[in-house]
């Protein structure tokens, strides 16, 4: 089958497993709603900007209002549902499912590009040290709330996940070279200095120990549509331009002595690669904390199933990547279950982390011995 | 011989060029040209600096001074998409371990030709076509890179850099970790690339195989050009011992009319040199025999082939695995030869047919005997009274397989025959013939090959 039929048949395919698994998501809790009327809903949510409105602000001190601009929204669909039942699906229920796609895409289209790059099965997308940055940015914001003046927990865990893995790159750079061997060393050495910094604040933090617990173990609740429209958008923008960059990747794998002489500029290449899987994975991790196994175990399991192509794997794994974290989160939220027939029965809420982990490490172990993964 | 004052006029020129890591210096003033259509070796020994030359006119390392150009392009003036264009590499390691697709992989060689977001045009595709039929892959362009043998990716990688259609082209040790089969394979393919007017130059370890494939040599030693030339005049005797630290035997390879170079150890083989001419024997050779079994394998016996089929002397060979050096000569120069499978044992045929072949020779020279049980069965055939030469090249615990009786069996052959090297085979062989006819009937039939104790008044 041609390439190009088999990237776009296999997107297509994950494309509807996610829609089919954010439906069933939407519909389960407490409440259990039909999946049409979850799909009614969501479209129901949809908007789309139908105009500005000019308002006047006053302009404090100086007197007097200037005009800024104010766009309005129109819904597209308008499904007559119940009104209790828009309110679960839209506010309650969806930006926590949407943040998990978000982040799910994140961090296995992050993984697959590190894997690629370091040509190592062990490489996430933390790697570099992005997940310590971005703990030891959150942990300090917890606990030393008059250390970060401003912008808050989401914005000192982003700041601090692209520091750290631009202070990796620095060190690991020399004449105008990042050997990967030396990019892996400094970034466990990174990694394990800022994990004695965040056990130090831990120490410290008093009774915003819990606070920050959870948050390093990965969590997507009180998730908001401020947070998916923060990480929405940077996920996309990088997913897409990492997309134009597949046949680097796939040239990089032979080697860079090999993609060089083939007419990749190789260390503008790995610049790139890693700035935009940074990134993309700081804009995760700083919404939901450090969500392990998503980006280790999605792209191995999307290359045992499509090949080791990037311009199949990246897509594929980005999708395969949404649907694991929404159908983990939702295992993961669920205080109670109720489904058709009387079925009802509770269950403990834990953080996502936990449940990617639970699920993912046997399922790779599965995967260790059954098929035996050499190489990326 | 190519000086560094000439003028850059081919397509690829290395003018000058040094390049050191660091504290230590790699090359020293190189400087060297390669026209369109010609095929150049590199050869030397082993931190030469084959490798570091090549990757300095692939552009992979920036000399210190000097410069390197592709059709009037300094390489290391343009971007790597552009320079790849120019010169395309097929590395020294093409261990991929990765399930691409054969297709894949040489579709990676238009890379430098496409651009980002449009799909492969049919140009490219055509491209593609061309390599994997160039280099027979096409039969294995659906299967995984990753789930075909070593030579096959040797051509899977070499069609990669066809797919690349640049006016340059390098390859390092191309046959490194191939068999002989595959070895001569690549190399027939890379001549082929020559003659459409590609500039290829290779670093080649193997000089027998350097100097039957290439127009023209270059010796590196020390980070330097110690001399360039038709191969016979590069891989003269005295060029090898000065370079590589030991004696060395050029013979004329009777295949291709290109030199044969056989290694000694430096002491044995100029004790052995002074031995022939001064030793005990009157220094004119005798008449050279007939016809001369050779029992052996590899290098050696492929010098012995060599020397005494340039004397005239009638040969057969064997057994012998296929694919074996020794083999593959005597298939080219139409010899009598028993092949066996390879890592296949003799059979009873294959005995009948070796006890034929000794019955019908004057004599019988060992070269690099591989003492295995199969042989030890040969050994046993040998009649008592057959003029018998050793040649040795390796050391006889490298090549001994079985026991202590084969052992002993080999030793007393060889406490009855003459000991010779590859060079000096041919007079050992008539002194044995000689010595034998001597003490059996010194009268001399001049009736062919049927008799073992006959000889013609042939001479070298």
């Amino acid at each position: 089958m041609k390439r190009s039929v088999r990237t776009v048949s296999w997107s297509a395919g994950l494309g509807s497993l996610l829609v089919a698994v954010v439906i069933v998501s939407a519909g389960l809790g407490s409440v259990w709603i039909e999946p049409q009327i979850v799909a009614k809903a969501i479209l129901n949510a949809i908007v789309i900007p139908a105009g500005v409105e000019i308002e006047r602000a006053a302009v404090p001190l100086v007197g007097g209002s200037i005009p800024f601009p104010d766009p309005t929204y129109a819904s597209v669909f308008s499904f007559d549902i119940a009104t209790t039942d828009q309110v679960i699906v839209e506010t309650l229920r969806l930006p926590r499912i949407a943040l998990a796609a978000t982040v799910g895409f994140a961090l296995a289209a992050a993984g697959t590009v590190m894997q690629g790059f370091f040509r190592n099965p062990l490489a996430d997308p933390s790697i570099i040290g992005v997940s310590s940055g971005a703990a030891a940015g959150a942990v300090a914001a917890i606990a030393f709330p008059a250390l970060i003046p401003f912008g808050g927990l989401h914005f000192a865990a982003f700041v601090g996940a692209l520091g750290t893995a631009f202070l990796v790159y620095a060190i690991a750079t020399d004449g105008g070279r990042t050997p990967v061997a030396t990019l892996l060393l400094a970034g466990i050495a990174v990694q394990a200095f800022l994990g004695a910094a965040i056990s130090y604040m831990l120490v410290y933090s008093g009774d915003d120990l819990r606070e920050a617990t959870v948050w390093m173990m990965g969590h997507l609740q009180n998730s908001s549509w401020g947070d998916v429209g923060f990480a929405l958008p940077v996920t996309l923008v990088g997913v897409l331009i990492l997309g134009g960059f597949t046949r680097e990747m796939n040239v990089l794998l032979l080697g860079e002595e090999d993609a060089q002489h083939l007419g990749v500029n190789v260390e503008r290449t790995k610049l790139l690669l890693l700035a935009l899987a940074s990134i993309v994975t700081a804009a995760g991790v700083a919404v939901a904390g450090v969500i392990g196994f998503v980006g280790l175990v999605v792209p191995h399991i999307m290359r045992l199933l499509v090949g080791p192509d990037h311009r199949i794997l990246l897509p594929t794994s980005t999708l395969a990547g949404g649907s694991f974290l929404v159908a983990t989160d939702t295992i993961a939220r669920l205080d109670s279950v109720s489904l058709p027939l009387g079925i009802e029965f509770g269950m403990p809420v834990v953080p996502v982390g936990i449940v990617t982990a639970a699920l993912g490490a046997p399922f790779f172990l599965f995967l260790l011995t059954r098929r035996e993964v050499h190489s990326v | 011989m190519t000086d560094s004052e000439d003028a850059a006029s081919g397509p690829i020129a290395v003018e000058r060029v040094d390049l050191s890591f660091g504290d230590v210096s790699v090359l020293e003033n190189v400087s060297l040209t390669i026209e369109s259509g010609e095929f150049v070796g590199l050869v030397g020994p082993n931190g030469a600096g084959k490798t570091t030359l090549l990757r300095a006119i692939s552009g992979a390392l920036e000399p210190d001074t000097g410069r390197v150009t592709i059709d009037d392009v300094d390489i290391h003036d343009v971007s790597s998409r552009a320079s790849s264009r120019l010169v395309s590499v097929v590395p020294q390691d093409t261990s991929l371990s990765f399930s691409f697709s054969v297709r894949d992989v040489v579709e990676m060689g238009r890379y430098p030709h496409r651009s980002r977001f449009s799909p492969p045009t049919q140009a490219d595709r055509d491209a593609i076509d061309r390599a994997l039929e160039r280099t027979r892959t096409e039969a294995l362009a659906d299967r995984p890179i990753d789930e075909i043998s070593g030579g096959q990716r040797q051509r899977v990688v070499l069609a990669r850099a066809v797919a690349q259609e640049t006016p340059a082209l390098l390859l390092d040790e191309p046959t490194g970790s191939l068999d002989i089969n595959h070895q001569i394979e690549t190399l027939e393919l890379v001549r082929e690339l020559v003659e459409s007017g590609r500039a290829v130059c290779a670093a080649i370890h193997d000089l027998d195989l350097a100097a039957r494939y290439c127009d023209r040599l270059v010796m590196l030693a020390d980070g330097g050009v110690r001399r360039t030339g038709s191969p016979a005049d590069v891989l003269s005797a005295d060029t090898l011992s000065d370079v590589f630290d030991s004696n060395a035997a050029v013979t004329e390879n009777p295949v291709t009319g290109t030199e044969t170079v056989t290694a000694l150890p430096a002491t044995e083989s100029s004790a052995r040199d002074d031995g022939e001419a001064a030793g005990s024997e009157p220094s004119i050779p005798p008449e050279t025999p007939d016809r001369v079994h050779i029992l052996g394998s590899g290098s050696a016996a492929t010098g012995v082939l060599a020397r005494l089929h340039n004397a005239g002397v009638r040969t057969s060979l064997g057994p012998i695995p296929s694919g074996d050096i020794a083999a593959e000569t005597a298939r080219r120069l139409e010899r009598d030869r028993i092949e066996v499978p390879p890592f296949d044992s003799v059979s009873e045929s294959d005995i009948a047919a070796f006890e034929a072949a000794v019955t019908a020779s004057d004599a019988v020279v060992l070269a690099d005997v591989t003492v295995s049980s199969g042989n030890q069965l040969l050994l046993e055939k040998l009649p008592a009274g057959t003029p018998l030469v050793v040649v040795e090249t390796r050391p006889f615990e490298d090549r001994h397989f079985a026991g202590d009786e084969a052992r002993r069996l080999y030793d007393e052959c060889c406490s009855r025959a003459r000991e010779a090297d590859s060079a000096g085979v041919l007079e050992a062989v008539s002194w044995a013939v000689a010595k034998h006819d001597e003490s059996i009937d010194p009268e001399k039939e001049d009736t062919g090959s049927t008799n073992s104790t006959t000889g013609t008044a042939r001479t070298n």
